[in-house]
């Protein structure tokens, strides 16, 4: 394995495939998000009753799942900025790898309790 | 050289005395595989490419704040998403500054995504017919949305009814 090298079938190639299917997935949730908001031009009532599907527990969870998918297309692509424009970027991609791993741990552990709230206080009661 | 090889083979090292290359026995040319060529299309000889690596780089450190900070008010702040509804977002978009922040995130993220899935395409779709069918798509589908987002940001009516 020559010292240096990205994209060879290891941590560099993982990272850019669930880079393209994280971005792919945000894309098409901002489409149908654009048009469910877009229903605020239609009447209060239809704009509400499109909302409550967002206070589903189901969809709660996926809301859950579209804050990972952003938080690493995020984290992962101040990483792809800073191996591109950074002098010491190439050499430190993989220890950036590896802290855009841990902050996303962080993050995701830190963002279950608000996010998941609304679903907590229904399934188990105030 | 053996007697069987071609009369047009290329010696490729010059140690061989006979035959290193001179003015007189000048190297064969070899055209670099990207030279620009009279049937090289014009289209190709503008940076686009360029400029879209450059737009994804810059956009994305834009839509970092703009998205986490919308995700954190929206799912995060103030009971999460339950207290999402029409009179939530009249009261957000009463603020002008609200309204510039989702109409500049409409753009850059539909234009970010857009351009991302565009070199996607371009990575998996070989047949030339398929591709131009799914960039047409995508565009169409690309255009409408900001379209319509920005038409809803500055018609928006809190009192609709
Ligand atoms: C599940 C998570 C999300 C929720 C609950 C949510 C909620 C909302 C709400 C209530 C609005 C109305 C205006 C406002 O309050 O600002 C809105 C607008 C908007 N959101 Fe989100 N959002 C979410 C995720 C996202 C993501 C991930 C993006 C970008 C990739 C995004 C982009 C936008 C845009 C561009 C608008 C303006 C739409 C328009 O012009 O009609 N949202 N969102
Ligand atoms: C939150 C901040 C974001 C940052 C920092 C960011 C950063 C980046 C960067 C640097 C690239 C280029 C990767 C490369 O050239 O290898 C990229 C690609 C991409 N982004 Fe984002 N992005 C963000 C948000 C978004 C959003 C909201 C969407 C969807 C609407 C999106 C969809 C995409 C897509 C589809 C690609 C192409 C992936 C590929 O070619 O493999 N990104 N992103």
């Amino acid at each position: 394995m020559p010292a240096g090298t990205l994209y060879r079938g290891r941590e560099g190639m993982w990272s850019w495939v669930a880079h393209r299917v994280t971005g792919v997935l945000i894309f098409f949730f901002l489409f149908v998000h654009v048009l469910d908001t877009a229903l605020v031009r239609v009447s209060p009532q239809d704009y509400d009753k499109v909302v409550a599907t967002y206070k589903n527990p189901v969809v709660n969870l996926l809301e859950y799942g579209l804050v990972a998918a952003i938080l690493f297309h995020a984290l992962n692509g101040l990483r792809v900025i800073a191996v591109d424009f950074w002098s010491k970027g190439p050499k430190y991609q993989r220890q950036m790898l590896w802290s855009v791993v841990g902050i996303w741990i962080v993050l995701m552990a830190g963002a279950f309790y608000p996010v998941l709230q609304h679903s907590l206080r229904i399934l188990f009661g105030s | 050289m053996s007697a069987d090889t071609p009369v047009d083979a290329v010696e490729l090292t010059s140690t061989s005395g006979a035959s290193a290359f001179s003015p007189d026995n000048p190297a064969p040319v070899i055209e670099p595989p990207r030279a620009r060529t009279k049937r090289t299309p014009r289209a190709t000889r503008t940076n686009f490419e360029l400029y879209g690596w450059l737009f994804m780089r810059l956009s994305g450190i834009v839509l970092v704040v703009l998205v986490l900070g919308h995700l954190l008010i929206q799912l995060v702040l103030d009971g999460g998403v339950s207290k999402i509804g029409f009179a939530f977002v009249a009261g957000r978009w009463a603020n002008p500054f609200w309204q510039l922040w989702d109409l500049t995130m409409l753009w850059l993220a539909m234009l970010h995504g857009a351009n991302g899935l565009r070199t996607v395409i371009n990575d998996y779709a070989e047949r030339d017919a398929t591709r131009s069918w799914l960039k047409a798509l995508l565009y169409t589908a690309t255009a409408f949305t900001v379209l319509l987002g920005t038409l809803v940001i500055f018609t928006f009516d809190p009192n609709i009814q």
